[in-house]
């Protein structure tokens, strides 16, 4: 085929064009819509007019939702924290100990492999509230209780963290025995012929080599918990455990009274841009991960 | 005695021994390796599911929180309530099937728009020669790389009744046939009149379900297009070559080379969708609230509520059951269809 019978025609080119732009617009609209609100400097709950540029454009509401994003008495760091320690604890811990049952499941053949992978798989589809129930029953019952320390455990991070984990579990073991797969066999075979045990395989192969996989789920999984509304919703009582999500929801939901739109949409960027970029950086190896099984 | 045992017997032993432990090295470290796993997975997964399940037949309550007080064995009751609509009293407007029916509905009507778009825009986007596809690629994976949570209040906000982006749109192209603003002070969320009644005449869906159904079709198709875009880069181009030049057109090269090619992707990706819409919490509970009248609830919103407002958690935990169940179901129809549609492909 020539390099002109190639070419797309200039007609065709101009209607995939105006398509895609169409379509591009519909995308990026909500996302404009949001950060032309959060820069509104009137502070109104509800604006009677949209501006793209609002006049005298100010980060006026950035300043005020980090200072004191809702009725209740917290910073917006404080919330941040809470989140984070719920997401990066959950993530860290159902990494840790998934990625030995992902080797486990990957790598051995063993009677009950099947039916316990099973079982993985059918927590995986059963969502986390199916499980709440129980979860808040048991959580309630167990009162911590460490001299000066006292708190119940369903009222606490520590408590829904718990719950999170039991969802995030079976995803992470089911995301790294998906990459670990695709990992060939013939280094660890190496090794084993050269004397090594299945453990040391492990450690000194497997894991190095899954240092992306083991990235991108952590990531995965952070950012589930750094949105994580939920639970946390249903389970914390006191301000002080509050998290972003919970506050997000607070300047929008039954409660939000008269929360200014530029506070709320100032509130949702940011509460956005952190997992946002990581996963546009992440981007390449995540959508590699998603679509490995489909792609022969 | 010790000594009388025979030498013989005894190295028999110990090396049947010795070889069955040499033989199940491999298994005792796989088991070893599940170990915390599946330690962490009983304590706070399988146990509250056989919890649940006890749960599921006591009346269970507010009361009981303490632990002081134990609920009483109602057997079926709650069950039965769910049902029958007995739980109407304390929920209003309560109705299993309708609930029940409605997700359904929801996830039929929203994944097949999400595959359809999201493989012809992955096929627009993979046009030999087409200009600034990697700016469009940036752009159309927005909505996956936002926080649903983030996403179901700023669409919440902007279906909003007198200052949302939707009304007053729509009002700006209203007011250039001089129609004036107030008629698009739509009530998304609460308008009980469904706006296509010929659409479901058993069950008219309200506007709610529509607003809800945009703003997912818009967070939807990037998946699906990322995952075709994947599965069409990994056809190879003399297929469609030799289709052109044995005549075939453009439309019969995509339903004869496209679609069976990237089936084999789409079909996980499709039920990986069915399933996630299934469960859609966050845009349910932060966009209508099940609302209006209980009308675009959810089996996991209703089951929601039940713990959190009415705190009636032996209602909930049978209602989690059901969950349980229809998912496994849903599950296995799914994986059926998808083996069935294997056996198409070969």
């Amino acid at each position: 085929m020539s390099e002109k019978e190639r070419r797309l025609p200039l007609f065709k080119q101009l209607i995939y064009q105006i398509i895609l732009l169409a379509i591009a617009f519909s995308v990026l609209f909500p996302i404009m819509w949001i950060v032309s609100l959060s820069l509104d400097p009137r502070n109104l709950s509800r604006p009677p007019d949209f501006r793209l540029i609002p006049p005298g454009a100010s980060f006026e509401a950035y300043r005020r939702v980090l200072a004191r994003p809702t009725a209740n008495p917290v910073t917006f760091a404080e919330l941040a924290f809470n989140q984070l320690k719920l997401a990066g604890g959950v993530s860290f811990l159902a990494v840790l100990v998934g990625v030995f049952a992902a080797y486990s499941f990957s790598r051995f053949d063993y009677r009950g492999r099947k039916g316990l992978m099973l079982s993985v798989v059918m927590v995986l589809i059963l969502p986390g509230i199916a499980t709440v129930a129980p979860l808040f029953v048991m959580l309630n019952r167990i009162v911590i209780d460490w001299g000066s320390i006292q708190f119940n455990l369903r009222n606490s991070l520590y408590g829904v963290g718990l719950a999170l984990i039991s969802g995030q579990l079976p995803f992470a073991i089911w995301n790294l025995k998906g990459f670990l797969d695709t990992v060939p066999r013939d280094l660890e075979e190496a090794a084993l012929i050269d004397g090594a045990g299945p453990t040391q395989a492990f450690f000194r192969i497997i894991l190095p080599l899954s240092t992306p996989a083991l990235a991108v789920t952590a990531f995965l999984g952070f950012s589930s918990g750094w949105t994580e509304f939920a639970l946390s919703w249903l389970f914390l009582t006191d301000a002080k455990d509050f998290t972003l999500a919970m506050s997000l929801w607070n300047m929008t939901g039954p409660y939000s009274g008269d929360t200014p739109w530029s506070a709320f949409s100032a509130m949702a960027l940011m509460v956005a841009a952190p997992v946002a970029i990581v996963y546009l950086l992440l981007q390449k190896y995540i959508v590699g991960g998603l679509t490995i099984g489909g792609v022969k | 005695m010790a000594v009388k045992s025979t030498p013989v017997g005894n190295t028999a032993e110990v090396s049947g021994f010795r070889r069955w432990w040499e033989r199940t090295t491999n298994t005792r470290a796989a088991y070893l390796y599940l170990l915390p796993a599946f330690l962490v997975m009983t304590i706070i997964t399988f146990y509250p599911l056989f919890y649940q399940v006890w749960m599921s037949f006591t009346d269970y309550n507010i009361a009981n929180l303490r632990g002081t007080v134990p609920p009483n064995w109602i057997g079926f009751k709650n069950y039965l309530d769910i049902f029958q609509g007995a739980l109407q009293a304390k929920l209003p407007n309560f109705n299993f099937w309708r609930i029940l029916g409605f997700n359904l509905i929801w996830t039929i009507t929203n994944v097949p728009f999400h595959v359809v778009i999201g493989v012809l825009i992955a096929v627009a986007l993979n046009v030999e020669g087409l200009w600034f596809k990697k700016i469009y690629r940036a752009i159309y994976i927005l909505p996956i790389v936002l926080p649903t949570l983030v996403i179901a209040t700023v669409w919440r906000n902007m279906f909003d009744q007198t200052s949302g982006s939707i009304n007053m749109g729509l009002a700006a192209i209203g007011g250039l046939f001089n129609i004036p603003p107030e008629a698009f002070y739509i009530r998304w969320f609460e308008s009980i009149v469904p706006p296509f009644s010929w659409f479901l005449p058993g069950m008219p869906l309200p506007l709610s379900y529509y607003a809800m159904l945009i703003a997912n079709i818009w967070l939807g198709w990037p998946f699906m297009t990322i995952v075709a875009t994947g599965a069409l880069q990994s056809i190879p181009k003399d297929l469609y070559e030799a289709a052109s030049m044995d005549g075939a057109t453009p439309r019969q090269q995509f339903f004869t080379i496209t679609v069976p090619l990237i089936r084999p992707a789409m079909v996980p990706a499709a039920v990986y969708g069915t399933i996630t819409t299934f469960n859609l919490f966050n845009f349910i509970f932060m966009m209508s609230g099940g609302g209006p009248l209980r009308q675009t609830e959810i089996l996991v919103t209703t089951a929601y509520d039940l713990v959190r407002t009415q705190r009636l958690y032996g209602m909930a935990a049978a209602f989690c059951v059901l969950i349980f169940f229809i998912l496994l179901g849903l599950t296995l129809a799914l994986n059926w269809a998808t083996k069935a549609t294997e056996r198409y492909d070969v």
